[in-house]
């Protein structure tokens, strides 16, 4: 089966390339990147401030499940409605640093578009422990799951 | 049981992913892959070690010397170590697809 998000990230280089083809027109896919109350919905995080202009700037701030806080923001280098947004990224009071995302928005028909976002990283090292960090979640998540069982077993 | 050592544990080492690296290209005696790292012989070894317990190296005895070569079968393993970032904006955009299908409708 054909993927519908990829990603390339090629051995020691600092950047990666995600490609994602939607079922939507390219207007909406626009639309849930430039509006606050959208982007809330699918990034599941609130928005503090999103100012979609050239020269604007962001801030979103997610609550995990421990209750935490979490800050990441940027500033908006480019607005072009349906066609690029660049911007930057950084999750605050982390040591990941700030990475600078170019997404490219790509009609295909009238009914589907795609969508190509390229990040490009302080460092080779910095890149790859960001690739991680989910990966860590996978696997505490599988620890967790682990514990149930043998929880449930006693 | 035989518990066989994590393949990601393996590969969160550089010394280990230049081992590979290196014989990706050609099988090769210990001396040989040692040579092109400063480390110490025995570190290289533990590596050589390591690798080979998690089966993403193999060992084949020729005269006296043993050459590794790369498990190819068990490296699809590590290709799979993006596909949890890759899993997580697959569900982010899946999001956005509904979310947004739902926009179009009203």
């Amino acid at each position: 089966m054909e993927l519908k998000t990829k990603i390339n990230a090629e051995d020691g280089k600092q950047d990666l390339v995600i490609t994602r083809e939607f079922d939507l027109p390219i207007e909406l896919l626009f639309k849930a990147y430039a509006e606050a109350e959208i982007v809330e919905q699918w990034m599941e995080t609130k928005v503090l401030k999103l100012e979609s202009k050239k020269h604007g700037s962001y801030q979103y701030e997610t609550t995990d499940p421990k209750g935490n806080k979490h800050r990441f923001s940027g500033v908006i280098h480019e607005f072009i409605p349906k066609q690029r947004i660049i911007k930057t990224f950084e999750m605050e009071g982390t040591p990941f640093g700030v990475q600078l995302e170019v997404y490219e928005f790509e009609k295909l028909t009238e009914d589907t578009c795609k969508l190509n976002m390229h990040v490009v990283y302080e460092s080779v090292a910095q890149r790859d422990q960001v690739l991680q960090l989910p990966f860590a979640q996978g696997i505490n998540m599988a620890h967790n799951r682990i514990q149930e069982i043998i929880g449930k077993l006693k | 049981m035989n518990l066989r050592r994590d393949v990601f544990q393996a590969i969160a080492d550089p010394t280990r992913r230049a081992i590979l690296l290196l014989v990706a290209s050609q099988t090769m005696t210990a001396g040989a892959i040692a040579a092109n790292f400063d480390t110490a012989r025995p570190t290289v070894s533990k590596h050589l070690q390591i690798l080979t317990e998690c089966e993403l190296l193999g060992q084949e005895q020729n005269g006296r010397e043993i050459y590794y070569h790369l498990n190819a079968k068990n490296m699809k393993q590590v290709a799979d170590f993006i596909e949890p970032f890759r899993q997580m904006w697959d569900d982010r955009f899946n999001k956005l697809e509904t979310i947004m299908k739902n926009y179009k409708s009203k």
